[in-house]
Formats: structure tokens, C-alpha cells, sequence
């Protein structure tokens, strides 16, 4: 079915208003617009890992969620999904279930990169017909903005504080869109806001609707722990892709597709500096770091163009 | 007919879950694993079971699918043993709060460290307190009896609350012994269709698992979790009377043997009470008052109902087969310790540690224990409450 922005837009919300996420936040805009690819008449089962979401999302006994939902823990979000789908096809054999059930699971980059990333890995593996979905905020925001392994190097975070003998976080970010790529499932998307979600919305549908696993890696800004202008969010968003900081790509079938080059490549300054967690960097003298990080940006965004020839 | 055959405790149990005949299974093997998933699989394989099996990357995982599933709507098993168990703890205690009747298979074996492979408590002990069901077997045939209540038992409406079917490993595990199956149909008719109420699966429903919970409902959901735990004492004894008409076979509690004029007493969980009732027996021939009670429902503990049992006995043991580390006594010895004297009951009591890590137990080494509780007759001292039995000090 073609897409159309119109329709897209007309469905009928599956989070309703009036949960406790912060205004501005990434994570909300995420799950909305990732839950439109939906198609109408299908129920899903939305498995959701100990996050900001969670929390904010599903507080007794209130509950934002139109569809079945559950939190199980933090660090098990792939695990608890695939039960879920194998309880599915358990079902449907016996005709318990009739309709048609999709199985999405949320987890922040703390849920997914880290604490989660075994419990994940295994669910891909094993093909579960389900997508995981990331939303990357790059650090642990419900906890207190601590560093994750998807925090990028030298941001300065509660657990990699800014001071007189450090630059922030030591370390460079993984990048887990090709991890899970290298597990070969039909289907892996790395996205963000940009323009008119028109990226968001299929990748979501198409990874909803393959057969078998799929992981969608969102981009999804904490305007608390970045430290931006709030209502700027797509500013940063479509900065990080015109930096090429967060390349818009696919993995079907094991072919890498680049969705988006930018016309002008930005220097990585332009994302970094409307960020206060970056606000070190711009001190005199502190230009090399800035250095480091757009030589790793660079190094990576032409791994993916050769991925992609 | 009942069906004669010999199987060890691991393929006892593997052939009540085919019986069973669940929805899903998950299940990992840690070291020390089981055999159990590895019959089920076979059966799966063949067709003999219509259930899915989550071939999950560790036994947190199980768990976690486990949850899933049975909060999907499918009655749901998985098997393990010892550290997988422990690796489990936190999500036990998860399973348990949403009111899931998910089974687990244990068998019991040492937690680490040192590594080992062998028969203790410590695994189910550990996981005592995470508001599971947890039902002990002596051997072979009580873990497949066991087996096929356990549903029963969770799944009641008035209990929901997952349960923990538990053998000694390698005694009751690998060892072989007679056993009496029942027919496939009998437990199938037994058992019953898994119906609950909502679930996430269910078409045109949605229902919502796990909230975060203020301050304000804590408390409450605690206290109604403990009413569902509770409620499977009865609950319990209910579906033994069942099991009885289909298998002549009879469950309580707690098994008495030769309790009611004891003087000297033995409280045992597991294969070792076998050993202890053959003692038992050889110092009756001798004149001497000796019994046991054997444990069969750990949690909910039945406190008041064993604390009756022991009314009239002078000298008991409590014999726990796991090291609690609270520098006092094992979990069982704090447990009776406790209901007798709620009761006002007070006979000289001894807890003894045993059989850790696979460490013999003897007629020879319980006999001991019986010698042990004739001194403080004797003597009229207690000594040390708290004893290592067969250890190099």
C-alpha cells in the first residue's frame, strides 16, 4: 500500500494523552508515530522495558495504553515479547485467537543497548515475529541521565561529570543497528523525526508487518538530559542527519540501503552546539575533541556507504 | 490402568508435562541443567505435544518468556536446576506479583560456589520468600503425582499464584526407580483446559501487566498477593482428594509416619526422608519412639497444621538440607521454631545443616540424629541448637 502522510495521520491514537512524560519528549513522539504503522483492525500487544516510558506510561491504575500491554523488568523486554509471541502461535493453533496480533517492544537505549542487550539478542536470533523497537536517547534519562553505551563520546552525563581531569564520557558510542544487523533478520531500520515522519512511519510499517524479527533503531532526543531548546526538537533531529551523526538506513534481507544523503554534510559542531551536554566543547582549546568526534563520525558514515554499494 | 513402568525422576516428570501438555515452554540449560527440556524437546519433535518451545539464550529469559506467555493467555513450563534457578530470582518475584500460574520444574541442586553439581536445597531456599508455591517430592513417583497437580493448584481461581514442583537432583533425578503413570486421557481430563479470565491475547480486550505503583497501592497489592498464596493450602489438600480417586494415591500437607505417639521426632524435606523413615523404622524395632514429618508444601508453610502434628513430641530435629547464612539455623529450623511457639509448644529442639552439596545421607548418619536427641534426654541439655551433621571440622 502507497504511503500517505494524510491517512497516516488520520488513525486513531493508540497512546492516549494525559500520561506523565515529559513535554518535548522524544520517546512519546517515537511510540505515537512507530504505532501508526499499524494497520487498522489489528490488536497488538505492546511489551515495554523498565524506562521513563514505562513508568510514566502505565501507573496504577492508570494506563495510557489502548492496547494489551506489559512490563516485565528492564533488562527483558526481547525475552518477555518473544513469550508473548510464541504464546501467539500456541494459541491460534488451538483457535483461542482469532484475530490478528502484532508484538512491538519499547525499551530506551538502557534497556537495549546495555541491561537488555542479551535478552534482545537472543529474540532476534531466534526470529521471534516481533519488532523491537529502541528509542535512543542516548543516556539512562529515567534513572538520572547516566551514561549508556549509546551516549556519545565526551557528553557530559552524571556518570561521566565534566570536571578539571575529564571531557565527559571517554568512550565512543556502539552501534547496535549493526550488531542486530549481523544477527541477519529479515529486517533493521535506524530513523529519527525528520520532515514529515514519512521515514518514522514506513520503516515502522515495514518492520510491523515483515515476517520474523525486525529492529527499528529510533533517534529519540531527551530535551532534559541534551539540554536543547525543547520546542527544537526537530531541529536537532534533522541536524543529527545532516551531520550524518544518525545516518537514516535500512537492512533487508541483509542489503544495506542508505534512505538519505545529505545534499551539504554539516560539521558536527552544528548538531553538537545547541546541546548543553556538549557545552564543554566550545570552550578556546577544546577543538580537537571536537576533532575526535567528527573523525569518527566520518569514519562511520563511510563504513556505511561502502556497506551499502 | 495405571501404567507400570521404571523411569528416572527427570523422565517422571518430562512424561506428566507430555501428559500435561502445555501451551509454550522455555528453558535453558545452565549448569547444572536438567534433563527434563531435553525429553520435552523429543516429544515436541515427535508430536507428541502441540507446545512451543522458546529455545531461550538463558534461564532469566525463560523466566521473562514465561511471563509473557502466561500473561498472553497460555498455561506455560519451563524445568531448571540450582544457579538457573537463582539467575531467575528477580523475575520469580515478578511472575508472582502479576498472578501468574506459570510452572517451574525444579530440581534441586547446590547454588555456587564452589561449583557442584549435586543435590541441596539451597536453590529452592533461595527462592523461598518470592511469593511462589513450592511443593517437595521424596521420589520418582511423588514428582509426577506432584507434576500433575501443580495446575490444579495454581490456576485456581482463588489462587493464581505460580508454583514450584521440586526433586532432589541426582537422588530423585537421575535415579531410576518403579513408578506408576497414569493414563495420557485420565490426566488430561485431570489437568482441564487453562481458561483464565483476561489476558493479553484475548481478541477485542485489552488488559495491561506490570504497572509502576505508587506509594498508595503498594501495600495492597502485596496483601492480596499473600491472600492467593494462602489460599493454596486449601486449595492444595482439594485437589489431592481428587488425585486420589484417579490414582489411589494420598497427599497432604505433610507426611506423618510414625509420628502420632513420637517422642523423638525428625522434620526432613525431600529424598532423605526415605532414608529417615527407614531409620525410624529400626528404632522402633528397638523400643524407641521415633517419627518424621516430612514436608511436602514448603510455601504456603503450614505452620499451624505441623505445629498440631508435633504437639506431643519431647525431642525434635529440624533437618535442612541448605545453609542459610543467618549465623542461627536453616530456613525449616526458623520455620518450626516459629510455629511451635505460636502454638506455646516447646520440645527440645535441634536444627541440623545436611547433605549439602550431594554430601551421603545415611541410616547410619540420621540414626546419629536420633542418638543425638536421646542425650538431651539423658542429659537433660540441649547444647548446641545448631549442628553440622557428617562434617570434617
Amino acid at each position: 500500500m502507497a504511503y500517505n502522510l494524510k491517512q497516516t495521520l488520520n488513525k486513531e491514537e493508540r497512546l492516549s494523552p494525559g500520561h506523565r512524560m515529559c513535554s518535548g519528549c522524544g520517546a512519546t513522539i517515537g511510540v505515537r508515530n512507530v504505532l501508526r504503522g499499524l494497520h487498522e483492525g489489528d490488536e497488538a500487544v505492546i511489551t515495554c522495558a523498565t524506562s521513563c516510558l514505562e513508568v510514566s506510561s502505565y501507573m496504577y491504575p492508570y494506563t495510557a495504553w489502548k492496547d494489551s500491554f506489559i512490563h516485565d523488568a528492564f533488562e527483558n523486554a526481547g525475552a518477555t515479547c518473544g513469550g508473548v509471541e510464541a504464546a501467539y502461535r500456541a494459541l491460534r493453533k488451538k483457535g483461542k485467537v482469532k484475530n490478528t496480533h502484532k508484538f512491538i517492544a519499547f525499551g530506551g537505549d538502557g534497556g537495549t543497548y546495555d541491561i537488555g542487550f542479551q535478552s534482545l539478542s537472543g529474540a532476534m536470533e531466534r526470529n521471534h515475529d516481533m519488532v523491537y523497537v529502541c528509542y535512543d536517547n542516548e543516556a539512562y534519562m529515567n534513572t538520572g541521565i547516566q551514561r549508556s553505551s549509546a551516549t556519545p563520546m565526551y557528553a557530559d552525563t552524571t556518570t561521566t561529570p565534566v570536571g578539571s581531569v575529564s571531557e565527559g564520557k571517554p568512550q565512543n558510542r556502539k552501534d547496535l543497528a549493526q550488531v542486530i544487523a549481523a544477527h541477519n533478520i529479515p529486517y533493521v531500520a535506524q530513523t529519527t523525526f525528520v520532515k514529515n515522519f514519512r521515514d518514522l512511519h514506513v520503516k515502522s510499517e515495514k518492520a510491523i508487518y515483515t515476517p520474523g524479527a525486525a529492529f527499528l533503531n529510533v533517534l529519540a532526543p531527551c530535551p532534559r538530559g541534551w539540554r536543547y531548546n525543547t520546542p527544537d526538537i526537530l531541529d536537532i533531529c534533522q541536524l543529527a542527519v545532516d551531520t550524518c551523526f544518525w545516518p537514516l538506513f535500512e537492512v533487508i534481507e541483509g542489503e544495506w540501503i542508505v534512505n538519505y544523503t545529505p545534499k551539504k554534510k554539516l560539521p558536527i559542531e552544528d548538531f553538537l552546539r545547541p546541546q548543553g551536554r556538549f557545552k564543554h566543547l566550545f570552550k578556546p582549546g577544546k577543538e580537537h575533541l571536537i576533532a575526535d568526534i567528527q573523525d569518527e563520525v566520518d569514519r562511520r558514515w563511510d563504513d556505511l556507504l561502502k556497506r551499502a554499494k | 490402568m495405571a501404567i507400570r513402568d521404571r523411569l528416572s525422576g527427570n523422565e517422571a516428570v518430562a512424561n506428566a508435562m507430555r501428559q500435561i501438555n502445555p501451551d509454550v515452554m522455555a528453558a535453558y540449560p545452565i549448569t547444572p541443567s536438567t534433563e527434563i527440556p531435553q525429553y520435552f524437546t523429543t516429544f515436541v519433535s515427535n508430536g507428541q505435544v502441540d507446545t512451543e518451545f522458546i529455545p531461550v539464550e538463558s534461564e532469566h529469559s525463560a523466566m521473562s518468556a514465561c511471563i509473557g506467555s502466561e500473561a498472553a493467555g497460555a498455561r506455560t513450563i519451563t524445568a531448571t536446576s540450582s544457579c538457573g534457578l537463582a539467575l531467575m530470582w528477580e523475575v520469580l518475584n515478578v511472575a508472582a506479583s502479576d498472578r501468574l500460574p506459570i510452572c517451574v520444574a525444579l530440581v534441586n541442586r547446590a547454588l555456587s560456589g564452589p561449583i557442584n553439581i549435586n543435590c541441596d536445597h539451597s536453590d529452592a531456599m533461595g527462592a523461598r520468600n518470592t511469593g511462589w508455591i513450592q511443593v517437595f517430592s521424596e521420589n520418582n513417583q511423588e514428582a509426577y503425582d506432584n507434576m500433575v497437580m501443580a495446575y490444579r493448584i495454581a490456576e485456581h481461581p482463588s489462587v493464581m499464584t505460580p508454583i514450584m514442583v521440586c526433586q532432589d537432583g541426582f537422588i530423585t533425578s537421575h535415579a531410576v526407580e518403579n513408578i506408576e503413570l497414569l493414563e495420557d486421557k485420565v490426566v488430561k481430563d485431570f489437568v482441564g483446559e487453562y481458561e483464565p479470565e483476561h489476558y493479553l491475547l484475548k481478541d477485542n480486550e485489552s488488559i495491561a501487566y506490570g504497572p509502576y505503583a505508587v506509594t498508595n497501592y503498594v501495600m495492597e497489592a502485596r496483601r492480596a498477593q499473600l491472600e492467593g498464596l494462602r489460599n493454596a493450602k486449601q486449595v492444595a489438600l482439594d485437589v489431592a482428594r481428587e488425585f486420589e480417586q484417579i490414582s489411589g494415591r494420598s497427599y497432604g500437607l505433610f507426611e506423618e509416619y510414625r509420628l502420632e505417639d513420637a517422642d523423638f521426632a525428625m522434620v526432613i524435606i525431600g529424598s532423605a526422608a526415605g532414608t529417615a523413615k527407614d531409620t525410624v523404622d529400626l528404632l522402633r524395632d528397638k523400643g524407641i519412639k521415633a517419627g518424621i514429618l516430612k514436608i511436602r508444601l514448603f510455601r504456603p508453610f503450614p505452620a499451624e497444621e505441623i505445629a498440631e502434628a508435633l504437639k506431643g513430641v519431647k525431642y525434635l530435629a529440624i533437618m535442612d538440607r541448605c545453609e542459610d547464612f543467618n549465623g542461627n539455623c536453616g530456613p525449616l529450623g526458623a520455620e518450626v521454631r516459629s510455629a511451635l511457639y505460636n502454638k506455646n509448644y516447646f520440645p527440645k529442639t535441634i536444627n541440623y545443616c545436611y547433605g549439602l552439596g550431594g554430601r551421603d545421607v545415611t541410616v547410619d548418619s540420621l540414626t546419629s540424629v536420633f542418638d543425638d536427641l536421646r542425650k538431651i534426654e539423658e542429659t537433660g541439655e540441649v547444647g548446641d541448637v545448631y549442628r553440622y551433621l557428617s562434617v570434617r571440622e
